[in-house]
């Protein structure tokens, strides 16, 4: 049965292809939108789907106006609610709910505020990292031969440096770490996985009768690569590229925690300060922990269930 | 397959070089100077502060260095001189590899062993609880951050029930890497099993299975033999890049736990921006990174007899 979907999938993938090559003056290729859309119709129903686009629709609220969430200010200061003080379980949502910190600061406060700079930071090196890299991948891919040899061995070298090595060399070397500074940190080595995957995919792509057909009747390099290649080709990009998103705020929360991160609040510098106190006072640690863990399996989750709405052997 | 061989090892010759240069200009193009760093707030007056650069050939033009630096190492097998301490790096190297490859090594064992036990037993049962559970834990261990993970283990394992050591001594003992292992390895241990399950779920529906039931061999064979064989592909891929991972990814584990390996070396000479050890370190890394993907290629030949290299 998987087998025979399959194949029919494929047969009306390869003439919706074949459609929209020849009816090249209608720029709305039919193909993407039934993937998509059949992709859509899967994902309705998968609560896996729904579970995590629920959170990371409340992780950007919470990003956008943590005031909404709590009154505390995240950086005010009093000594006097020392973390001795354990929490307050029963004030839910107020400043002592989830305890102080060693410096007197509202642990449930930065938690919420700490949101911002973590979906900041994951969001904007997704974005460069798929800019750059799926350029590089989709002109090695496309255009193969000397271009490709170049492209990929550069990948190769950059791909050679252990990620969270490099990302802590480059950020060494400023002493203020503002939300920029990390994203280009991150992305300075992060790009290559998706020049990998975005250049697999346009080799699979470039062979296909659209593309052919596209190419017969004349349309110029840019036409083909942006309206038929770029398209067909960026799924697997976008599933990577959700995935990462959690994997860059992990990677934030580490660089934070090696005393190498964002300067001001965010969940990896509450964890780092947390360790030190965390013989007489773990909850400190554990709400930043629970936060950050559960927005980087928000995005996961979100990534692997677009991807098996999108792999029709999964059907 | 020697000239295959060869044709790889060619291969990784630019690539060497590509990324040593960058490593190398990443650190000396970026702010920061290892010869003022030796002096605290204090400073030295410029004489020093030059005479002490020129010992070190910290006054030439990058490139020179860059040249410098690789001549010694392939020729002499001179890593440089670390500038903090004196000793030349291969000693520090000496000291620290060691370490970090036993606790590297001993983090791929459980990897690889319980990755892809638990990805068979998963995928052999799609769909069914034992298959849910193991999905829901993998993906949890893949959320949690290491470092988060390297605590929670300390807090319950060694403060609360005082089963292990929370910290290891200098001798590193089997027993004392074992909790810092199992967190190191935690994250490459989820993965190796989802992605067991994919394979072993989708190779399940193969022809050859149907065939190879049909034709009445014992199961054992089926599963240990032709399952096997053809769903590792892409698990011994993971697996090859992922020692050198386990190795540059050690830093944090190796913070939590005082051990004093490579991960530790570098996080110091990061932040005392010592140049030369830090290359000296990530060079190791990247030529075991480049060797084991060379090894990877070769085990696919032996997995899949369709892939020849001429």
């Amino acid at each position: 049965m998987p087998e025979l979907t399959k194949s029919a999938d494929e047969a009306t993938k390869a003439a919706a292809g074949a459609a929209a090559g020849a009816t090249l003056p209608e720029p709305k290729p039919e193909k993407t939108r039934s993937l998509w859309g059949d992709a859509w119709q899967d994902l309705r129903t998968n609560w896996v789907f729904v579970v995590s686009a629920v959170l990371i629709l409340l992780l950007l609220v919470m990003a956008a106006w943590p005031g909404l969430f709590t009154g505390a200010d995240p950086n005010d200061k009093d000594l006097a609610n020392h973390y001795l003080q354990h929490p307050h379980y029963g004030n839910v949502f107020s400043a002592d709910w989830l305890g102080y910190d060693a410096q007197g600061r509202s642990v449930y406060a930065r938690a919420i505020y700490g949101t911002r700079a973590s979906l900041l930071v994951g969001a904007g090196t997704t974005v460069v990292v798929v800019l750059f890299g799926g350029l590089v991948g989709m002109l090695a891919g496309y255009f193969g031969g000397w271009i490709d040899a170049v492209l990929s061995r550069v990948t190769d070298m950059f791909m050679g440096i252990p990620f969270l090595l490099g990302a802590m060399v480059a950020l060494n070397s400023f002493t203020e770490r503002s939300i920029p500074v990390v994203i280009g940190a991150l992305a300075f080595l992060g790009w290559t996985q998706t020049a990998r995957v975005m250049r697999g995919s346009v080799i699979t792509v470039k062979s296909t009768d659209y593309v052919q057909a596209a190419k017969a009747l004349g349309a110029g390099t840019r036409r083909i690569l942006f309206r038929h290649v770029l398209p067909n080709a960026v799924a697997p990009v976008i599933v990577v590229a959700t995935i990462s998103l959690g994997i860059y705020i992990g990677a934030e929360a580490t660089l934070s925690f090696l005393g190498l991160g964002l300067n001001g609040v965010s969940w990896g510098n509450d964890i780092s300060d947390g360790g030190n106190s965390i013989r007489v006072a773990q909850f400190i640690m554990l709400y930043p922990s629970i936060m950050l863990s559960i927005t980087v399996l928000a995005f996961i989750m979100l990534g692997e269930a677009v991807r098996n709405a999108l792999d029709p052997k999964t059907r | 397959m020697g000239r295959y061989v060869a044709r790889r090892l060619l291969q990784m010759i630019p690539v060497f070089i590509g990324t040593t240069l960058l490593i190398f200009l990443m650190v000396y193009a970026l702010p920061g100077d290892p010869v003022r760093g030796l002096f605290g707030d204090k400073g030295a007056s410029p004489a020093v502060l030059r005479s002490l650069r020129h010992e070190y050939g910290l006054d030439k033009p990058v490139l020179v260095q860059y040249w410098d630096y690789m001549r010694g190492m392939i020729l002499h097998f001179d890593f440089g001189t670390q500038v903090a301490s004196g000793r030349p790096v291969t000693d520090i190297l000496g000291d620290a590899f060691p370490v970090t490859l036993r606790l590297a090594g001993m983090a791929f064992v459980f990897e690889a062993v319980l990755g892809i036990v638990l990805g068979i037993i998963s995928g052999m049962r799609a769909g069914k609880a034992v298959d849910t559970v193991i999905l829901v834990v993998t993906l949890l261990l893949i959320s949690i951050p290491i470092f988060v993970l390297g605590y929670i283990f300390q807090t319950v394992f060694a403060f609360k029930l005082n089963l292990l050591d929370p910290s290891v001594s200098d001798a590193t003992d089997y027993s004392q890497l074992l909790m810092p292992a199992i967190v190191l390895a935690s994250v490459s241990l989820a993965y190796v099993a989802r992605l067991t399950r994919t394979s072993v779920a989708e190779n399940l529906r193969a022809d050859y299975m149907r065939t190879a039931i049909a034709k009445g061999l014992p199961r054992r064979r089926v599963v240990g033999v032709h399952l096997m064989r053809n769903s590792l592909i892409p698990v011994v891929t993971f697996l090859g890049t992922d020692l050198g991972a386990l190795m540059g990814g050690a830093i944090v584990t190796e913070g939590i736990f005082n051990i004093h390996g490579v991960g530790g070396t570098i996080y110091q000479a990061i932040i005392r921006r010592e140049g030369t050890t830090l290359v000296g370190l990530v060079t190791i890394l990247v030529l075991v990174y480049l060797f084991c993907s060379l090894i990877v290629d070769l085990l696919y030949a032996v997995l899949d007899p369709r892939i020849r290299y001429a």
